[in-house]
């Protein structure tokens, strides 16, 4: 059995702020990252993020990855990093089991926990929606900005929030047509800025509009779209045949709670938040003594957000742990004033509703 | 198809390597995943589904889903979306569950 002092689960934005607070602290930390690379859905948001300074808006979330390694990095002799290991599930006496690889299965016994396990793309029901070609937005941009594979000849976008439309912009920077944005909604969720942006180079972005079926034999070949009522309702008479060989969804991000479930947290429902979101308290501690949470897991932001819930789950951690981690309460207080500032406004609204509830 | 020219980004080539799909020698980058890598090649399907024998290709790229699971070098249900290739890896379709051997 491996024995650390607090264990982190997941390396994105929350999780490496989370690590680097406690790390500063004194904190002995070890990260635990299911895919090859450190920086989570970071390393391949090319656009600059929006928000303050304080975590770093107007840099691209590639270099926002990397500035975080590096600080990471300055703190070795406190950090141990573990890529390619996939936590499976966290037991009643405290352990976590994972695989480091497909071969190697370990325990690891930690004195605290922060889960910071994320997010998964949510899909869409309807015919045929398993045919290869149709694939999330976040998967396209893992894909052409990760690695350099472009992901087809053409593609049509379903969902016209953020994600959808920055995708739909960095797909033409990547030279791939995007022949249409759809939306579901009368009107279209993400930022004006981005909308416009697409539109200007060309695109339409249908709104009141979804896909019902696509085809193909063994890959996409086509999809059938349809304009919806007030009601959300197909109107007979508007279906329209597109040839496409990708179908890209952007329907939004559900929590990836199944670990904080089998820890025996709280959970509780909340729409705003994605789904199935884990009760807390202003120290990101769920109802299970000494395991926080940051980031997407405890219900659906921006990274910008993540970051700051990370570095308080962190320095909460470490308190717990016993370290008195320099100007902590000067620093929570700056912390959680970001949160409010981060979630002012019309556009927090939602986050605001949702987090309200969700308070221990 | 590999992106070449982009306004942001400059992709890491500097190793090729050589994975096989199903026997046919793909040519690949080190560094890409095994979903990355066959999709640049042109390949989709990864695999059949185990009742009605539907293809199956990724769907989220960041291990979370278990659409992409390959055999690979005769392990079966290998997340190919997050497993990064190597010179020489032998790579197959999946049907259904696969087969422990």
């Amino acid at each position: 059995m491996k024995r650390c002092e607090l264990l982190v689960i997941g390396g994105g934005p929350a999780g490496l702020c989370a690590a680097i607070n406690a790390a500063k602290a004194g904190c002995r930390v070890t990260v635990l990252e299911r895919n090859p690379l450190m920086g989570g859905q970071l390393v391949k948001q090319t656009h600059m993020f929006f928000g303050s300074r304080k975590q770093h808006a107007a840099s691209r979330g590639i270099h926002i990855a990397e500035l975080l390694e590096r600080e990471l990095a300055g703190l070795q002799d406190n950090v141990e990093l573990l890529t390619s290991t996939t936590a499976l599930g966290i037991y009643e006496d405290g352990v976590v089991t994972a695989m480091r690889g497909e071969e190697r299965y370990m325990r690891i016994k930690s004195d605290a926990l922060v889960v910071a396990s994320g997010a998964c793309e949510k899909s869409l029901a309807f015919e045929g929606n398993d045919l290869p070609g149709i694939y999330g937005a976040g998967a396209v941009q893992t894909l052409m900005n990760v690695y350099g594979v472009s992901v087809g000849d053409s593609v049509v976008m379903v969902g016209a929030g953020n994600i959808g439309l920055i995708v739909s912009y960095q797909l033409l920077q990547a030279g791939v047509r995007v022949k249409r944005i759809l939306d579901a909604a009368p009107r279209i969720g993400g930022y004006l800025v981005h909308a416009s942006k697409v539109a200007r180079m060309g695109v339409p972005i249908e709104t009141s509009c979804t896909v019902r079926r696509a085809f193909g034999g063994d890959s996409l070949e086509a999809v059938e779209t349809v304009r919806l009522d007030g009601d959300f309702r197909p109107i007979a008479g508007t279906e329209r045949i597109i040839d496409t060989d990708v179908l890209c969804i952007s329907v939004g991000l559900t929590p990836l709670t199944e670990l904080l479930a089998m820890a025996g947290c709280d959970m509780c429902y909340i729409p705003q938040l994605g789904g199935m979101v884990p009760k807390k308290d202003e120290n990101y501690m769920t109802s299970v003594d000494k395991l926080f949470v940051a980031g997407d897991v405890s219900g659906i932001e921006e990274a910008s957000a993540a970051m700051v819930e990370g570095s308080i789950a962190g320095i909460c951690a470490a308190r717990a742990l016993g370290h008195e981690p320099a100007d902590a309460d000067a620093a929570l207080a700056e912390l959680r004033a970001q949160l409010d500032s981060l979630r002012a406004g019309p556009a927090g609204k939602h986050i605001r509703d949702g987090v309200s509830q969700t308070a221990l | 198809m590999r992106i070449e020219n982009h306004p942001i980004l400059t992709f890491d080539r500097e190793r090729r390597v050589t994975i096989f799909y199903n026997g046919e020698p793909i040519e690949a980058y080190e560094g890409e995943s095994i979903a990355a890598a066959l999709h640049a090649a042109g390949v989709r399907v990864l695999g059949y589904s185990s009742e009605l024998h539907r293809p199956r290709g990724f769907y989220c790229a960041i291990g979370n889903c278990s659409s992409c699971m390959m055999v690979v070098d005769g392990v079966p249900n290998v997340k190919t979306c997050i497993t990064p290739i190597r010179d020489g890896m032998r790579v197959e379709l999946q049907q259904g569950k696969g087969v422990i051997r």
